[in-house]
């Protein structure tokens, strides 16, 4: 297959950026996206010119590092697949895609295709935890849990921080991310007694590294490669509400 | 030769942890927070580590290549954990998980560290359901349980296919709870480059800012490496791209000893190379040989499609082989016998190195929804990367690179031969033998992390002042060398790119010093790596600056490393002259081909020294086993 790629290229956080276009040929159907990434970077290293730099680590689809938008699609056209996991038979010979980071005002670009998510992180520092210390937990079976609020728990639970709610929202909100990680908690009977003061912590959190909120368009749940359920949202407001 | 004091404590093996938590030195609460420890790596091993240590007191850098302590490859662990909670009521118990980790090792690991493992799994399922980890659980509300190789109880505790991610999420909270009460100050996309050594001792690490370039010391009273493995020097391997050995190999350039680097493990169940253009391979996690069964044809170069063959026309193999562990058989045995069919002619697929893994047979006596519950993203995953369901047609699989035994020596108190230089999790080589179990990575990472090393890095602090001079020259001198180290890997300005020139190095990793092993092949490999050495200092091309996020500049520092690493696999395994677990030597293997231990001359763990511009040198660490009768492995 031969493809045209469409790719941002910017420099660092303060420079502007631009796309910049190029013929990718000898491109495979079992070739994940990004291997077709390392193959034109290794063709542009050779060309002494600067290889696009992307964020991954697994390749397995649950580290979270990866994100890029394609065509307008966070993660690229498949629906729960992130794109580390997109491969090449999902597109056509002498298609045009176009490649760009994350865009959201609390995840600067660091370089090309590379963002900073670092306010993630700021959100779980917030709250995104049991406070407890190593030692001293009682027998894990010492307090069952409805298998419903268990299942329920872990499919919060597997968020990976990719960011692609965010990317995908029209107003950058990073509520589906919140949503999911406070109702994990809350599903659980070790997540009630900092329940309160983990909603309210996370939430403003949130809104002071810039996030925006929630206006149901559901992009978020469209574009999670986890296929994380919008009622997560529900759930944050419902709780948020409850206690402020 | 150096002598290796394993520091394991005397009395009888059961007490010995307890007692050894007891006669080792306590710092005053108080005097806790005037040590800094730096802990590089979070993962499993680093946060619960770094986590830990903050609770008791002590001052936290933890540093991480990644953005996040999030993104570490502990994630990427799918099947489970392994404790003797014995809450089936199937037979288990404390001594059963040290029994069978021993024996799953090939018995090539210390009975005292193993079994202080197997007492301290139940802790950290106790202590991972309290962090709110969603295991899976059963309608009456209480944990569930599954098999997993290499034992016949179910013990394996398991979140859907995503265990490691779940328990890492655990562990990252406990980090990130302690980041924000300021006991841990995390430093992300910071690179470990070197060790910096004052008088013998630890004190500290140079690291390199990823995005900006800047190097700089930073002074400790200990260090801590929680750093993984090294699968990647075979290129192909499940291991996450950006995993090296770097901080390990820059240690042991500095003191440290490596421990039986050729025990690498292959794991079994791998979605097959398909391509040279592939970057890396995925794994099938060994949970789904509890209800998949294993098979070729029985005729050779059968190309018809797999539903196309009948009951009578397929060997299931590893069940005629093995008729008590059956599927279940540890991962060297089945991985060896993969590729033994495919050997001689019996592989499918298009490259015709791939065995089937079906799961007709549990699909028709539970039905897809219940296949779906258990093995569901697995599937997804596996349909996303080959285009095929294995709802529909078997899955292909063959063995690839999956897990490093071998690590930095320590001992029982996971510090190594330079005191003050504590290696945790995948990094060190203390608990697996030759060959791991399944669901014993999670296990080690976390009970070095939350209840080994909290304990007994206090015993050298206690004797450690808490000054640190933070003008000694070796400080300055460590971030020279690292800067100079750059300058001239990017000043060469060859015609070849690091993926090029790692490729090589992989190649001859997996045909010479790969799953299978032979002099001739190990001496050819000892031949051509240092070619590659000098290729790569010719001829590497690096693009861009030291002083700008330049992951092409990242790459290439570790694949300097890992073509050191390498050679001296190679060596490693030539020495041992012997097969066990997942290092198989074809001259020793017994009639029916299994592999043959050498317990009079082998019975050791090969603990190797750098010596600068000359061949290293061999200390061995005599393996003393009081409480198993050494035996020939036997899953039949």
């Amino acid at each position: 297959m031969q493809l045209t790629l469409k790719i941002w290229r910017q420099s660092s956080a303060e420079s502007t950026g631009f796309f910049e276009k190029y013929i990718v040929d000898n491109v495979t159907a079992d070739m994940s996206f990004f291997e077709m990434l390392d193959m034109l970077n290794n063709d542009l290293i050779k060309q002494n010119k600067s290889p696009i730099v992307f964020d991954h680590d697994c390749r397995e689809g649950i580290c979270g590092t990866c994100g890029l938008v394609i065509n307008g699609r966070a993660h690229g056209p498949l629906k729960g697949v992130t794109a580390c996991q997109l491969h090449m038979r999902t597109f056509k010979n002498g298609e045009t895609l176009t490649v760009e980071p994350w865009r959201a005002k609390s995840f600067k670009v660091i370089k090309d295709l590379a963002v900073d998510r670092q306010a993630f992180d700021k959100i779980m520092e917030a709250g995104g935890y049991i406070s407890v210390k190593t030692g001293g937990a009682p027998d894990a079976n010492a307090m069952p849990i409805f298998k419903e609020n268990a299942d329920e728990a872990f499919d919060s639970a597997t968020c990976i921080g990719c960011g692609a709610c965010v990317a995908a929202c029209k107003n950058s909100s990073a509520m589906l991310f919140v949503g999911a990680k406070v109702n994990q908690y809350a599903q659980l009977p070790q997540g009630q007694v900092e329940h309160s003061k983990r909603v309210k912590n996370m939430v403003e959190a949130m809104d002071s590294a810039g996030f925006g909120n929630c206006t149901n368009t559901g992009a978020c749940e469209a574009e999670c490669p986890k296929e994380i359920s919008i009622s997560n949202i529900i759930k944050l407001n419902k709780e948020y509400l409850k206690f402020h | 030769m150096k002598s290796l004091d394993s520091k394991i404590p005397n009395g009888d093996l059961v007490s010995k942890w307890s007692q050894h938590k007891f006669n080792l030195n306590l710092v005053n609460p108080s005097n806790k927070k005037k040590y800094t420890v730096i802990v590089v790596g979070t993962g499993l091993a680093g946060a619960s580590a770094a986590a830990t240590m903050a609770e008791l007191g002590y001052n936290v850098l933890a540093f991480s290549y990644h953005e996040s302590p999030r993104r570490a490859h502990s994630i990427a662990a799918q099947g489970g954990i392994n404790a003797a909670k014995n809450y089936q009521n199937d037979g288990d118990s404390v001594f059963r998980l040290f029994y069978d980790t021993i024996k799953g090792g090939d018995y090539r690991s210390r009975e005292a560290n193993v079994y202080r493992l197997a007492e301290l799994s139940s802790n950290i399922i106790d202590q991972c359901a309290a962090q709110g980890v969603p295991f899976a659980r059963e309608y009456g509300g209480h944990l569930a349980n599954r098999s997993f190789g290499g034992a016949q109880v179910s013990r394996t505790f398991y979140a859907r296919g995503q265990t490691g991610q779940q328990l890492l999420l655990g562990a990252y909270s406990a980090l990130i709870r302690q980041m924000n009460l300021k006991t841990v100050k995390f430093f992300p996309r910071h690179e470990m480059l070197d060790l910096v050594t004052i008088d013998g001792h630890a004190k500290g690490i140079i690291a390199r800012n990823l995005l900006t370039g800047d190097i700089q010391s930073y002074p400790a009273n200990a260090v801590v490496l929680a750093t993984g493995g090294y699968g990647n020097v075979f290129y192909l391997s499940t291991n996450a791209m950006a995993s090296n050995v770097t901080a390990s190999w820059r240690a042991h350039k500095k003191g440290a000893l490596f421990a039986n680097p050729c025990f690498t493990q292959i794991h079994p169940t791998c979605i097959p190379v398909s391509s040279n253009h592939q970057s890396k391979l995925t794994l099938m996690s060994e949970s789904l040989r509890n209800d998949g069964r294993v098979w070729v044809p029985k005729k050779k170069n059968d190309l018809r499609d797999p539903n196309q063959i009948s009951e009578e026309e397929r060997d299931y193999y590893l069940e005629r082989l093995y008729p008590s562990f059956g599927n279940l058989v540890p991962r060297d045995v089945a991985s060896r016998r993969a590729k033994e069919m495919c050997d001689n002619g019996f592989g499918v697929g298009n490259t015709r190195l791939a065995v089937y893994l079906d799961f007709k047979d549990v699909i028709a006596k539970q039905g897809k929804n219940w296949v779906a519950e258990k093995y569901g993203n697995l599937f997804d995953m596996y349909h996303q990367i080959t285009g095929e369901s294995p709802y529909e047609k078997p899955m292909m699989i063959y063995p690839a690179v999956h897990y490093t035994m071998g690590g930095l020596w320590v001992d029982y108190n996971l510090m190594s031969n330079i005191p003050g230089l504590y290696v945790t999790g995948e990094a060190n080589f203390s608990d697996h033998g030759a060959n791991r179990l399944g669901a014993s990575a999670l296990m080690q990472g976390l009970a070095d992390g939350y209840f080994i090393l909290p304990y007994t890095i206090g015993d050298y602090l206690a004797k450690e002042s808490s000054a640190l001079n933070s003008t000694h020259e070796e400080y300055q001198n460590g971030v020279q060398f690292c800067n100079e180290q750059i300058k001239n890997m990017l000043s060469i300005k060859g015609n070849k790119t690091v993926d090029d020139l790692h490729k090589e190095l992989g190649k001859i990793m997996w045909d010479y010093v790969g799953m299978s092993r032979n002099k001739s092949n190990l001496e050819l490999a000892l031949k051509q790596i240092p070619s590659i050495r000098e290729d790569f200092w010719n001829n590497v091309n690096i693009p861009g600056t030291g002083k700008e996020f330049n992951p092409e500049l990242e790459k290439a520092g570790r694949l300097a490393d890992f073509i050191e690493l390498g050679e001296l696999m190679a060596k490693d395994a030539l020495n041992r002259e012997e097969s066990c677990g997942g290092h198989f030597r074809e001259e020793h293997q017994t009639d029916d081909n299994e592999a043959k231990r050498n317990d009079e001359n082998y019975s050791f763990v090969a603990a190797w020294e750098y010596v600068k511009e000359k061949e290293s040198i061999m200390h061995k660490e005599q393996l003393i086993f009081e409480n198993v009768k050494l035996a020939t492995r036997s899953y039949k």
